[in-house]
């Protein structure tokens, strides 16, 4: 197969961008889509071009680490996979791809198509964990759990963290994000008793870092390659809201809504 | 020679690690602070240890080369975690883990080490409960477990096919609390490049921001690493891509033994090779041979037919057959190399006939396919989006791949290296596996290094140091900054023609085809000359773009590299030195009429823990003799 590519070529944090157009061949249907941009790296790098910069390690889409817009679309046209599990078989011979950095004022881009996603970390140091510390833990079977509970916690907790949500969203808020941790957490007993704080703390800090607000658009759940539920944002909302009267009863908001 | 003190504590072995807490020194909480205990990697192994120092008070700094700690290579665990909790009781216990992972290991682990691990896997389940970790459950809301290889018990406890994830997650949460306390320095994006050591002693590391491509130094009272394994120095294999020898190869050239190097894990659950362009092979979770059957044709002739023309009569379940009590649950390392042969025969299936059967036909009869939907939809799912078969309908291929690698940098008891102040955790040790690791055992391993053993270790040891770390601009500092900058401009100075990949992709190939499923002298000593030319070929042909400002991926894989050249050698000469079969290490010369490895006790019942010498040297084989107290090794039987 034979594609020609239009990709995001920028080559610092600082320095201006533009799309670059490359023609590359002998691509064939079982390659994934990484492979095919080794292809052409292996083939810039023999030219003295320096090759595409993209995240990615797994290849096999838990990692969350790959992350491009491929024509326009968060990890491209295949549901619920990521751009390392998207097979250049999806693709028709002769197609011109359109390849760009994911697009939000909180992940600036690094390079090409490397992006500063660290914002999620730190969304996660303001609350996204249980307050034990290792050690004294009681037997792992003294705190019953409904199966139907930990599946919905497990549903929620697949997220992968590769910002695909954000990516998408028109206002690039990364509700779903956050939606997932909590709901993860909040389905399960061990997670339940900070609850309350812990939407508050989160949301806050998904704010400040720059993420727009969910205006209930649905385009994250779309690009999810996780295919993890919008549901889990109504669930959020409704601890929020819960927290945000408790705290508003006790005196203690900081913030409000 | 060296001398490796193992250190094992005094006592029966189930006695000992209650011994060495007993005795272990302490250091007070407001004097903890004034340590600084550097730790490189945050896969299981170094997320757990990071939180869990800092939550005892140590000043810790933590670096990895991904975006974020969570994003190691850890997460991509499928299958589960063994502990020894029996709580389907069903004959499990200390003991019985203890004894499984010595034997699994043919008897070449540590004794001592083996047996805390099983002690110790009770409380991380405990653990991780405690963080949140959605393990699966049953019905009655208590935790599920699955038997995986190695094993005829139900140990294993997962969350549906990524525990590894969620394992992860909780340490990385856990390490995210300790960020956000301030007890923590992460440093993401930041790849260490060497090792400081003075007057024989760890004292920091050298590392590369992969942002803006600054060298820089930073020091400590001790140095962990948990950077993982090498199993990529074979090109192709089920790790992620940027899992590397770097740390642990820079530290072996600073003076840290490295432990049988040639003990490799193939996995025998992989998707088949495709094409050239791979760059990667994809794990099945193993813990798909509960439910499905492992065939080939008993007739070369039928290897072309649709399977399922191929009648039950004419079908040859060859782990069925040759090990009747454990099946197709046979360990990875016997039932990789009975795929092997099966293909070797002219019987296996797909693409250059590299490939056998993975049948769910008889469990779907059985359970329906939803069950087998509910415990492996994902892995049906990734299976059909790889190869475009439907994994219910047909069987599936498999064929082994490089998974594991059991070998890494010597440690003791402890797990300190050979070099004080340099302790290695998780896969990047050498210590519990031996010669093969059974599943569900490395999350175990990584996380038990991590949360329960050297917090009490590493406290043992500083508590015996006086606090304080030298300055970065200590001489020797600097020199080791020098020389790393040094060696990035002799990369980007290459103005030749192949790329670190082809390279990567051509030592591969060699290690693969002589120093992989089987080896003999004369392979070994094909690989150790062949990589030695293309090493000596790839400083001069090999071509690097860009600088060594900013964000330069081809210097970052060429660096990695030039490591993987010169390790692969060591790793064929260990194989050709250790003149038996154990474990992951098959060689010819030493196999029964039966074709079974035929270990070699008298000779070979040691650790090899090879010391640099240069670059032109020859490198020492040193040895640990090991002692067996507790189990008396036999010949590895599962029929
Ligand atoms: C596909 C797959 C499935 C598996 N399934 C299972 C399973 O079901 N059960 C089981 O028990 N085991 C399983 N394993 C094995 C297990 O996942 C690994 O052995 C284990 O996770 C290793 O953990 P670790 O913490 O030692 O290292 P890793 O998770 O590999 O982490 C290494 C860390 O070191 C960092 N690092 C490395 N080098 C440097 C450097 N030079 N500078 C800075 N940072 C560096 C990396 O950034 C990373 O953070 C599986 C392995 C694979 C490949
Ligand atoms: S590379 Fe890991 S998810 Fe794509």
């Amino acid at each position: 197969m034979k594609f020609t590519l239009h990709i995001w070529r920028q080559p610092g944090p600082e320095a201006r961008g533009q799309m670059m157009t490359y023609r590359i061949d002998g691509i064939t249907g079982d390659m994934s889509f990484l492979e095919m941009i080794d292809v052409l790296n292996e083939r810039l790098i023999k030219d003295g071009i320096e090759p595409v910069a993209f995240d990615h390690d797994c290849r096999e889409g838990i990692c969350g680490s790959c992350s491009m817009m491929i024509n326009g679309l968060a990890h491209g046209p295949e549901r619920g996979a990521t751009t390392c599990q998207l097979h250049m078989r999806s693709f028709r011979d002769g197609d011109e791809i359109y390849i760009e950095p994911w697009r939000a004022k909180a992940f600036p881009v690094l390079r090409d198509l490397v992006v500063d996603r660290s914002a999620f970390d730190r969304i996660v140091q303001s609350g996204g964990y249980v307050n034990v510390n290792t050690g004294g833990a009681p037997d792992g079977n003294s705190l019953p759990i409904p199966k139907a509970d930990a599946d919905k916690a497990m549903d929620a907790a697949q997220c992968i963290g590769c910002g695909a949500c954000a990516a998408a969203c028109p206002n690039a808020s990364a509700m779903l994000f956050v939606a997932a941790k909590v709901g993860h957490l909040g389905s399960m007993p061990q997670g339940q008793a900070e609850q309350s704080a812990r939407v508050r703390t989160m949301i806050a800090t998904h704010d400040r870092e720059g993420f727009g607000h969910c205006t209930n658009i649905g385009e994250c759940e779309a690009a999810c390659p996780k295919e993890i539920s919008t549901e889990f944002i109504a669930g959020l909302n409704r601890d929020y809201i819960a927290s945000a009267v408790k705290s508003a009863v006790k005196g203690e908001a900081r913030g409000g809504f | 020679m060296i001398s490796l003190d193992s250190k094992v504590p005094s006592g029966s072995v189930p006695e000992k690690w209650t011994n060495f807490k007993k005795k272990q020194l302490l250091i007070n909480p407001a004097n903890k602070r004034k340590y600084t205990v550097i730790v490189v990697g945050t896969g299981l192994a170094g997320a757990s240890a990071s939180a869990s120092l800092a939550e005892l008070g140590y000043n810790v700094q933590t670096f990895c080369f991904h975006d974020s700690p969570r994003r190691a290579h850890s997460i991509a665990a499928q299958g589960g975690i063994n502990a020894a909790k029996n709580y389907r009781n069903d004959g499990d216990s200390v003991w019985r883990l203890f004894y499984d992972t010595i034997k699994g290991g043919d008897f070449r682990a540590r004794e001592a080490n083996v047996h805390r691990l099983a002690e110790v896997s009770v409380n991380i389940i405990d653990q991780c409960v405690a963080q949140g970790v959605p393990f699966a459950r049953e019905y009655g809301g208590l935790l599920d477990t699955r038997s995986f290889g190695g094993a005829q018990l139900q140990r294993t406890f997962y969350c549906r096919g990524q525990t590894g994830q969620q394992l992860l997650l909780g340490a990385y949460q856990a390490l995210a609390r300790q960020i956000a306390y301030g007890n923590v320095k992460m440093f993401p994006r930041t790849e260490m490049l060497d090792l400081v050591v003075v007057d024989g002693r760890a004292k920091g590391i050298v590392v590369r921001n992969l942002v803006t491509g600054q060298v820089s130094s930073h020091a400590a009272d001790a140095v962990v690493l948990a950077t993982g394994g090498y199993g990529n120095v074979y090109y192709l294999s089920t790790n992620a891509i940027g899992c590397n020898v770097t740390a642990t190869y820079r530290a072996y050239k600073r003076g840290a033994a490295f432990a049988n190097p040639c003990y490799t894990q193939i996995h025998p659950t992989c998707i088949p090779v495709s094409g050239d362009h791979q760059s990667k092979l994809t794990l099945m979770s193993e813990s798909l041979r509960n439910d499905g059957r492992v065939w080939v044709p008993k007739n070369r002739a039928d290897i072309n037919k649709h399977p399922s023309e191929i009648p039950e009569t004419d079908r040859d379940y060859y782990l069925e057959r040759k090990y009747p009590s454990f099946g197709n649950l046979a360990p990875r390392d016997i039932s990789s190399r009975a795929a092997k042969e099966a293909c070797d025969d002219g019987r296996g299936v797909g693409p250059g006939g590299r490939g056998v059967y993975l049948d769910f036909g008889t469990a779907i009869g059985r359970l329906g396919k939803a069950k087998i939907a509910e415990r492996y939809g994902n892995l049906f799912d990734m299976y059909q989006r790889i190869t475009g078969e439907n994994g219910y309908e047909r069987p599936m291929r498999i064929y082994p791949a490089i998974h594991y690698t059991m070998g890494g940098l010597w440690v003791n008891y402890e797990l300190m290296s050979n070099v004080p102040g340099l302790f290695v955790i998780g896969e990047a040790n050498f210590s519990d596996h031996g010669a093969n690791r059974l599943g569900a055992s490395a999350l175990m391993q990584g996380l038990a290094d991590g949360y329960f053993v050297l917090p009490y270790t590493l406290t043992h040891w500083l508590a015996d140091q006086k606090p304080g770390t030298l300055p970065t601009n200590h001489t020797e500092f600097l020199k080791a900054e020098a020389e790393t900058t040094e060696r990035l401009k002799k990369l980007l100075n290459a103005k030749g023609k192949k790329t670190a990949a082809e390279y990567h992709r051509e030592s591969g190939k060699i290690l693969w085809e002589k120093v992989g499923m089987a080896r003999t002298k004369a392979s070994c000593e094909e690989a150790i000359a062949q990589l030695r030319q293309l090493q000596l070929e790839f400083h001069h042909n090999l071509a690097v773009t860009g600088t060594g400002e900013g964000l330069n991926t081809a210097l970052e894989r060429a660096n990695r590299v030039w490591d993987f050249l010169e390790f692969g050698q060591l790793l064929a000469r260990d194989a050709l030195d250790r003149e038996e079969s154990c474990g992951g290490h098959f060689r010819e010369e030493h196999q029964y009429p039966d074709g079974e490895a035929k270990r070699d006790d008298e000779r070979y019942s040691h650790v090899a823990a090879w010391t640099y010498n240069g670059p032109d040297a020859t490198p020492t084989r040193n040895v640990e003799q090991l002692t067996w107290d507790a189990v008396k090794p036999s010949v590895r039987s599962y029929k």
